[in-house]
């Protein structure tokens, strides 16, 4: 396991987007394991918000039937980086929600690896990304069903927003399907703010910068909806979400 | 109160209103109708300062200021509501919470106080009682899984919570079935009729016409009116169809 202790190159398709200046101090990233039993459930919330460079990389096995509910939210300001390894047993039940949010020259990114080891298991991401001024939000998402793993249902919902066009958003979703019968289905788009609900919610009278602040509400939404910790996740969210429109002219 | 005159406008470039020329007084309601393509929604539009719609020539004054030079916002914070014809969803966020910050942030710019979370939710109430609508419907997300009648009532509850001085309606009957209608039609003449207010009524039929009894119904075709009369006119233009009553204005 030598490769994990030196620091990756670009040429390493999962740091290919990377601050890898700003990553260097923090390297080697230790791995953080959880492993959840057979019919039991994990909930986990990941929540960076400091102007320090932050990599996290997680790794979670789940038995056969045991669940795990993850939440992600990189808000910085700063560089932030989570990687996560899940490995799924038999009928077992992943869900991310994921949003990252960065502005200024930062760069924020979520790095997922999904296996399904064992049939019927069930896994859904969604990952929302928003960026403004020059900064970098990238998802990249490989997804594994191994040979054998019928029954797997495994779905990806993946979307970014330029505040920006000077801001950019990589989105790489990866299946590597050795199994017959597998339901995937992913949806992937980078856009910038609707400007029909824009519209719709400036004609009502909300000033523009409220507006835009409205539709990222609602852009990002999706990714906490149901969690245990939906209300701070948002609030949490939104503040820097305010900050960022701040900043746009 | 709104004074068009001799309005052109074009979207990407392409001229749809040619001419356009109307006044509409406080306490009056007026109704447009026509054929598809004449311009109906793009007057909403533009009206209403919606991207994209250019205006290339003439005035529109409203209570007096230059309603053109007034963005989106500010023009509803002056009195003007722009009912959609296809109004837009917007997960994650609750009606409750859309319209108060749009009700709050209006009030702010009139240099108005704040509407507290407690008389908000009453003046909510009783808006959405007016329109048969349930209560619980407004702390749903803005518009989703709401049908195409159940989207149009919302509207007339955001016209009536934001209490607008000028409504522009436009084709706030399509989609509705009849008792829908009949109480979309309510809900206008309860919140609008008054002598300070009016409306403008953008439709292809004359049936929300049969409750909302409008003062002056005008034609438009190619970017223009080209007729206007009374509600006998609506009726005219159902019998006879649009390509007569049009011959007959040019002629």
């Amino acid at each position: 396991m030598n490769a994990v202790l030196e620091l990756p190159t670009r040429r390493d398709e999962d740091f290919r987007y990377a601050d890898l200046a700003a990553l260097a101090p923090l390297w080697p990233v230790a791995v953080e394991q959880h492993t959840v039993a057979a019919g039991d459930s994990l909930a986990l919330e990941v929540i960076e918000t400091g102007s320090a460079a932050v990599a996290r990389h997680l790794a979670i096995t789940l038995a056969a039937d045991a669940s795990a509910d993850l939440r992600i939210l990189i808000a910085g300001p700063g560089y932030g980086r989570v990687a996560v390894d899940v490995t799924l047993g038999e009928g077992a039940v992943f869900t991310l929600g994921a949003a990252q949010l960065a502005g200024g020259a930062e760069t924020v990114e979520i790095v997922t690896h999904v296996s399904h080891e064992g049939l019927n298991a069930t896994s859904s991401q969604i990952v929302r990304t928003v960026v403004a001024g020059h900064a970098t939000g990238t998802y990249l998402g490989r997804i594994a069903v191994a040979r054998g793993a019928d029954g797997t249902d495994a779905e990806q919902s993946v979307r970014a927003m330029l505040l920006d066009r000077t801001a950019t958003a990589n989105a790489r979703p990866e299946l590597e399907i050795y199994a017959d019968d597998v339901k995937a289905a992913h949806g992937c788009a980078v856009g910038e703010l609707d400007a029909n609900g824009l519209f719709y919610l400036m004609s009502r009278g909300l000033p523009p910068a409220d507006a835009k602040r409205l539709m990222l509400q609602a852009f990002i939404a999706e990714a906490f909806a149901g969690a245990a910790g939906e209300a701070a996740l948002s609030e949490t969210a939104l503040a820097r979400l305010q900050a960022l429109l701040e900043h746009l002219g | 109160m709104l004074e068009i005159n001799n309005l052109f406008a074009s979207v990407a470039d392409k001229p749809i209103l040619k001419g356009l020329s109307l006044a509409i007084n406080p306490g009056e309601i007026h109704a447009i109708m026509g054929p598809n393509g004449a311009g109906k929604s793009t007057t909403g539009y533009v009206l209403g300062g919606r991207p994209g719609y250019e205006v290339t020539g003439g005035s529109v004054s409203f209570d007096g200021q230059d309603l053109l030079a007034l963005d989106p916002h500010e023009r509803a914070a002056a009195g003007l509501f722009l009912g959609f014809q296809y109004p837009v969803e917007i997960p994650g966020v609750s009606f409750v919470q859309f319209l108060r910050e749009a009700a709050n942030a209006q009030r702010k710019m009139r240099g108005e106080e704040p509407l507290s979370g407690g008389a908000f939710l009453k003046l909510a109430k009783e808006q959405a009682a007016l329109l048969r609508m349930d209560m619980d419907m407004l702390k749903r997300p803005v518009n989703v899984g709401f049908s195409g009648g159940e989207k149009k009532r919302a509207e007339m509850v955001q016209m009536g919570i934001l209490d607008p001085r000028l409504a522009i309606l436009d084709e706030t009957d399509s989609g509705l079935d009849i008792d829908a209608l009949r109480i979309c039609g309510e809900g206008i003449n309860a919140i609008m009729r008054r002598p300070d207010k009016a409306v403008l009524l953008i439709t292809h039929y004359q049936r929300l016409l049969d409750y909302v009894k409008p003062d002056f119904v005008h034609v438009l075709a190619n970017g223009r009116i080209v007729r206007t009369g009374g509600p006998e006119l609506a009726h005219q233009l159902e019998e006879q169809g649009y390509e007569a009553v049009v011959q007959e204005g040019a002629a």
